[in-house]
């Protein structure tokens, strides 16, 4: 009996191979309806539920509410996350991660380079991202032009391209923005790049201008005779037309006022970001309606226009009801600790409710998501993060990160444990062995 | 000689009066680190702490000046930083001293000759609770010079005194951190390293036959020969920078052949050898816990100060060196993050206050709340390791350097 049962378990490995060689997407976690109950929920687009369910079929949020007032249907499976908290997936709009790079050194402006092409989704970093409970990122490249490309906005699901990743907009396009930058870093000694802010600005307004005349030519087009096709130029016409936000990198004060003033000339949408310097032209900013997307270091400077850094700029911003998300800038900041960035906001002065959408909803505004994600809500999208606890104590941890009704990170699988807590093996520029699903 | 100098002339215009602290939680870091609490801590006029003690046995002298605060704790100390080296303009010749790459070995740059009290950073640190740095020159080159330690409310070396050590390290870099032109591998580097040391050994024994024989002539003073004989007769202890698992164990191997005191600096690897480090009795002053995870880094873990609590290894934190932002970390952000993965709060208190001094040899004079010690304070509104937190009070012997919160 005892040696037939030894028999029985030396072949459960071979049972489960033909599951090992099966993709990601049909690992364990099929379409199903989950129940996960007795957590405290914060749906962010309304108040905390202290003993909440949150229903989830397949990939969307199928209801959330007070565990007495949410019916667990027969046959759902039932989670119980007593003491423990959930939050909406985490939406980080500054992103580096994935090894990605955008334009070269041959012109400051180079609207039709795409990081589409160039993020590796194997990287250890968008791993690490996930252990962060950041579940949608907006990916940029560098701010050392004054504007360096298309931007890529990824859902974190596994997948093994970056097809598998990307966000169909309901338009059918995939979702990105621009990423454009004044001040210090755009500027360079020699060569096309500018060497002053005044220059920054003209070489921005010129190509604008450009542009226009390249939508008039695109209108005028007999149908027989179309225009030539002109990558730099239709990326600045999107731009143009509103189908593209400017992600705008920014520190000082009167590089903030440079922006909104791009912003009134050619009507573009906009995103500040950093905004170093956001509490001294705070009012300007409300006035102008431009939403802004900050980070929080643990010191000012690493840079004169950044010398003026406030933690304030949070609480500031809230005062003057200003749209106010976060980044991680990753690797600026590490995305494990996306939530401990907002606590330092909360720390200067913003309110923990602001912080939280800072972190989720306010973000999915900023990339044109929100009607899917960014909140726990009927209909949305089920992407949601799993805490120890309350979610601005640094003592909290990320169990669970859920992308689309998917597990992407599970604190308790070692292989994800490597990514949220580093180790041996946990830089190698690849997903970690061990196992077998998604490579 | 300035810090006296300061003293007496606040008595003798009586601008500030004593202090007393009130603490509803107060951690002292002595004894098994559990906190007091509704205790009261008295600064005497000479900067030391006067009495510790339970708010129902501590009578408060009349005209004392009390400050209240939800927790006190000593003040945090940075057990390795370059701040006041590498300022907050980050601008290069302007006031970025921490790193000269003319030359791989350089023991005889010295601290107190580089440091800036007034730079914002400095002040940032104090404000947030950190009463005492071990600064100097940073990681970058196989040895880049002196370190020392001193207080945040310091402005200006004017004399040796205004340190509380202005010798406290030398540092030195193994691992890719310290590879250029030459040394381009990392045997080379110890072969540089190795050789120097030798040479030091020569010019000892060359100074003491000098001195034996009157005959024989001394050899010309060299400052690089003075700071790696210190080295060598423990006086001074080799910070050695090494991240990688085959850095470390070369520092230790390097220590065994020529005996000097060694303090392991980053240490990313160190859970990989363990049992080596502890056998050596070598201390280790770990990387930010929020490194970031690259290069020599790519396998640090934020468990690493948990593994050598658990493995009994004498630890403290340091905000270390950024070459860009944040421009300086501040250590009690990064034992904090620690206690997330693993290290008891306690511990992490104990590696930012009473275990740093240690390291640093000062245990006598800081790191904890006693009768005597120096009436270094930090004041919160709560858990001190807890981000939204405030400081909301700075005492740096006996005298209130900070009352905002921050």
């Amino acid at each position: 009996m005892r040696r037939k049962n030894l028999l029985l378990l030396a072949l459960v490995p071979l049972l489960l191979l033909p599951l090992w060689l099966s993709p990601a997407q049909e690992r364990s976690d099929k379409p199903r309806l989950v129940a996960y109950t007795n957590a405290t929920i914060f749906p962010v687009s309304g108040p905390r539920i202290d003993q909440g369910t949150l229903l989830v079929q397949d990939d969307t949020i199928l209801a959330v509410g007070p565990s007495g007032e949410v019916k667990v249907p027969a046959g759902a499976e039932t989670i119980d996350l007593a003491g423990k908290t959930i939050i909406p997936g985490l939406v980080c709009t500054h992103s580096h991660i994935g090894g990605g790079s955008g334009g070269d050194s041959s012109s400051p402006i180079q609207p039709e380079v795409r990081l589409y092409d160039s993020v590796n989704v194997r990287d250890a970093s968008i791993a690490r991202a996930r252990a962060g409970g950041i579940t949608t990122v907006n990916i940029m490249s560098g701010s050392g032009h004054l504007l360096s490309g298309q931007t890529i906005y990824l859902k974190l699901r596994k997948g093994r391209t970056i097809d598998d990743l990307t966000i169909e907009m309901p338009d059918g396009s995939t979702a990105y923005g621009v990423k454009m930058a004044n001040g210090t870093n755009s500027i360079r000694e020699s060569g096309p790049f500018p060497g002053t802010r005044g220059k920054s600005a003209a070489l921005v307004r010129q190509r604008f201008l450009d542009a226009r005349a390249y939508r008039e030519k695109l209108a005028k087009a007999e149908p027989d005779k179309p225009v030539e096709r002109d990558l730099a130029l239709e990326t600045l016409v999107d731009i143009l037309e509103g189908k593209r936000t400017v992600h705008h990198h920014t520190h000082r004060h009167d590089d903030i006022l440079t922006v909104l003033r791009l912003k009134e000339e050619f009507g573009f949408k906009v995103v500040l970001h950093h905004v170093s310097e956001a509490w001294k032209v705070a009012d300007e900013i409300a006035a102008a309606e431009v939403p802004c997307s900050l980070i929080f270091l643990d010191s000012p400077g690493g840079k004169l226009e950044a010398r003026d850094f406030d933690w304030k700029n949070g609480a500031e911003l809230e005062k003057r009801g200003v749209l106010t998300a976060l980044h991680t800038d990753d690797p600026v900041n590490d995305s494990r600790w996306f939530l401990r960035n907002a606590a330092v906001g909360v720390r200067a002065g913003m309110s923990r409710e602001k912080a939280l959408e800072a972190l989720t909803l306010a973000g999915a505004k900023m990339l044109d998501l929100d009607q899917s994600t960014g909140s726990l809500e009927k209909g949305k999208k089920a992407d949601f993060v799993v805490l120890s606890g309350d979610p601005f104590s640094i003592y909290t941890r990320v169990l669970e990160t859920h992308v689309e009704g998917r597990k992407v990170f599970d604190l308790a699988d070692p292989d994800d444990r490597l990514f949220a807590e580093g180790g041996f093996g946990a830089g190698h520029q690849r997903q970690a062995s061990g196992c077998c699903f998604y490579r | 000689m300035f810090r006296l100098f300061h003293f007496f002339l606040l008595c003798s215009a009586t601008l500030q009066a004593q202090i007393a602290v009130k603490a509803d939680r107060l951690f002292t870091m002595t004894g098994d680190f559990k906190p007091m609490e509704n205790a009261i801590v008295l600064c005497g006029a000479d900067g030391r702490i006067e009495a510790v003690g339970l708010a129902t046995e501590v009578t408060v002298p009349e005209g004392y000046r009390i400050l209240e605060a939800a927790v006190v704790t000593p003040g945090f100390i940075d057990a390795r930083g370059t701040v006041g080296l590498s300022g907050i303009l980050n601008s290069p010749k302007h006031d970025q001293e921490q790193l000269d790459k003319s030359d791989p070995m350089q023991p005889e740059l010295r601290a107190i000759d580089a440091y800036n009290g007034r730079d914002p950073l400095v002040k940032w640190l104090c404000d947030l609770g950190v009463t005492t740095v071990q600064t100097g020159h940073a990681p970058g080159s196989l040895i880049s010079g002196q370190l020392m330690v001193v207080k945040t409310d310091v402005p200006s070396i004017t004399s040796l005194e205004d340190t509380l050590n202005p010798v406290s390290g030398v540092a030195a870099t193994l691992g890719s951190g310290a590879l250029g032109n030459s040394p381009a591998t990392r045997g080379k580097a110890m072969a540089m390293l190795r050789g120097e040391l030798l040479k030091a050994r020569e010019h000892a024994a060359k100074v003491a036959k000098a001195a034996e024989d009157e005959e024989k002539e001394a050899p010309v003073t060299s400052l690089r020969m003075q700071t790696l004989l210190d080295v060598l007769s423990g006086k001074t202890p080799l910070l050695i920078n090494a991240q990688r698992h085959q850095d470390i164990a070369a520092a230790l191997r390097l220590r065994e052949e020529f005996g000097f005191k060694l303090v392991l600096d980053g240490a990313a690897e160190s859970y990989l050898l363990l049992d080596e480090i502890k056998r050596a009795g070598v201390p280790v002053i770990v990387h930010p816990t929020m490194a970031r995870p690259f290069g020599d880094l790519e396998n640090m873990t934020f468990t690493l100060a948990a593994k050598l609590h658990e493995a009994g290894i004498p630890f403290a934190f340091q905000s270390g060196f950024e070459s860009y932002v944040p421009k300086t970390r501040v250590v009690h952000f990064e034992a904090a993050f620690a206690v997330a993965y693993g290290l008891p709060q306690e511990e992490a208190l104990a590696a930012c206050t009473i275990n740093a001094a240690k390291i640093l040899g000062l245990e006598k004079r800081i790191g904890s709340l006693e009768q005597g010690k120096d009436a270094d304070l930090a004041l919160f509104d709560g858990d001190p390791l807890e981000t939204t937190t405030h400081t909301i009070g700075v005492v740096i012997d006996g005298k209130v350097v900070s009352e905002k919160a921050k």
